[in-house]
């Protein structure tokens, strides 16, 4: 397998290789948010309970739960660059990192514009709340370790480890409300009694799916700048930068 | 599958909660717009950078090859 | 290969050394703990001295201050031996790493976690702690700081190679503090109110288990990565 993986761990070909998903990702990620998003706002039927503010969640959840998918890839990513030493793992892992962090900050705005309604406060210091605080803090951590070396080889390597020392706090945040009693309610349950009707459920799953597709389209463009960053020297990336420079 | 909402106006006020929703709605699309924007532009600045790099180098190795 | 001393006598060595320089360096000992009771005898000047609210905030103040006490330690742990060079021959040398490290931070424990411990209950007293909370106090500092010393190695070994590595190693390593603090101000409360709290104890005591397994490897390979 590493035989035939090992082309593709050129810088070059990587490059290229995902310039052909990215147009592809990015279609089927608006699409997705388009559809998930208007079916959610429009016609999704409004909550017994909560009235119309439960429509938040058609940006809070997919935020949410991808701000931790997000970290894991990044962490995995992080863990293959530091084992087997292959940079591009490192420059994904450093490609996912800021995009992570808007996300997580995407999930606890959104989330604190929804409790204010619900529960009259905009944030309290429960379980879940306080570990997506640590979750953001942690991307903010790795970022800025990452940007603090001069030696990227090196700074890839000291974020790696952080990044990777951090995923204990994944199933924190993820069973949180079900380990403690919490303000925030629990998870979503896909079937049986209390599960959301399909009106609510598909659009949301859609978002989801669709926040997942466009974190991978704009990693995919990090990680080609972060390719044509770090090769600076090397002759195919001096003559693509003459040639856009000539533009 | 219909519309839940008789009007424009009706469907800004979300029943009451439309500053909240709206409010969320703001913040988490700007910051993914600003976060795009960023990622765009990322590989014209990183490509410029070289360019300048590779540039400044071709002119220091004409200025020596002319001092020889 | 030959290792030339045994495991123990490694570890015990380099424990020795680290504690006979601290001692030399009395001020290193004297100056965390003396913020430590800063920090603690600022919280009744700004906040009032009315005892009811002090002894609700008590467990709070007291962990926060050995929390950030802990971190102003943390600076020193590798620092000395990276700039001289020992750091080096003692990645260099045939002894594992990880067990290394260990003693290192075991010395940093015993040197700056172990006196807060027993400064403590003192200032619980200034603060009018319940007092039933005391022993949950001392079991909750026992298990808990030596994880702070495992957690802010890690971040230090990640930062000693950079030249302004202070203040990212607060957001590097506060945010892996969290939840011991909040495990142990909520055994802390608990005991206050006279409920059992054994829970919080356990979660505490098993981080300490994990931190004392994992920790070491990441700090090997982040000294690793640091001195290049």
């Amino acid at each position: 397998m590493w035989k035939w993986l090992h082309p593709y761990a050129e810088p070059q070909r990587a490059y290229r290789l995902a310039g052909k998903f990215i147009p592809w990702l990015s279609i089927l990620a608006i699409l997705m948010l388009l559809t998930g998003t208007t079916w959610g706002m429009v016609f999704s039927p409004t909550d017994y309970q909560q009235g119309d503010s439960y429509r938040i969640i058609f940006v809070h959840v997919p935020a949410a739960s991808m701000s931790m998918s997000a970290y894991i890839g990044m962490a995995i990513a992080a863990f293959i660059g530091l084992v087997w030493q292959i940079k591009l793992a490192d420059w994904m892992a450093a490609s996912i990192a800021p995009i992570g962090a808007v996300i997580t900050f995407i999930a606890l705005v959104t989330g604190s514009t929804w409790g204010k309604p619900m529960w009259g406060t905009w944030w309290v210091w429960d379980a879940r709340l306080t570990s997506e605080l640590v979750l953001l803090f942690l991307y903010l951590g790795v970022i800025s370790l990452y940007a603090s070396f001069e030696d990227k080889v090196l700074a890839a390597r000291a974020a790696g480890i952080l990044s990777i020392v951090g995923v204990i706090n994944i199933p924190i945040i993820k069973y949180s409300v079900d380990w403690w009693n919490s303000l925030h309610q629990g998870s979503i349950k896909m079937t049986g009694k209390t599960a959301m009707p399909p009106d609510m459920l598909v659009p949301l799953v859609i978002n989801i799916l669709g926040f997942g597709v466009m974190i991978g389209a704009l990693s995919l463009i990090r990680f080609r700048s972060e390719i044509l960053a770090r090769n600076g020297m090397r002759p195919w990336v001096r003559e693509l930068a003459l040639a856009e420079g000539a533009k | 599958m219909q519309a839940q909402f008789q009007s424009v106006s009706d469907f800004l006020n979300m029943g009451g909660y439309g500053f909240y929703v709206w409010l969320s709605y703001g913040v988490a699309y700007v910051s993914l717009a600003i976060l795009i924007g960023f990622t765009l532009t990322r590989k014209g600045r990183v490509l410029k950078e070289i360019a300048a790099k590779a540039k400044r180098e071709q002119r220091l190795a004409q200025h020596r090859s002319a001092k020889e | 290969m030959k290792r030339g001393i045994s495991f123990t006598q490694a570890f015990f060595t380099l424990l020795m050394r680290d504690l006979k320089i601290a001692v030399r360096h009395r001020g290193d000992i004297f100056n965390p703990l003396l913020f430590f009771i800063i920090v603690v005898t600022l919280f009744p000047l700004g906040i009032g001295s009315e005892a009811k609210i002090l002894s609700r905030i008590a467990p709070g103040v007291i962990w926060v201050a050995a929390l950030l006490a802990s971190m102003l330690s943390l600076e020193r742990l590798f620092k000395a031996d990276f700039n001289d060079g020992s750091l080096e021959q003692m990645l260099l040398s045939p002894q594992p790493l990880q067990l290394l490290v260990l003693a290192k931070v075991l010395a940093h424990w015993l040197l700056t976690g172990l006196p807060l411990i027993i400064i403590a209950p003192l200032l619980a007293v200034l603060l009018h702690m319940e007092e039933s909370a005391y022993p949950a106090l001392i079991e909750t500092l026992l298990l808990g700081t030596p994880i702070l010393s495992l957690l802010g190695a890690i971040g230090v070994a990640l930062t000693v190679g950079l030249r302004k590595g202070g203040v990212l190693l607060s957001l590097l390593i506060l945010p892996l503090y969290i939840p011991v603090l909040i495990f142990a101000t909520g055994a802390i409360e608990f005991a206050a109110s006279s409920q059992p709290y054994d829970g919080q104890l356990a979660i505490i005591a098993a981080l300490l288990v994990g931190s004392l397994v994992l920790a070491p490897f990441a700090i090997g390979a982040s000294l690793r990565v640091s001195t290049n």
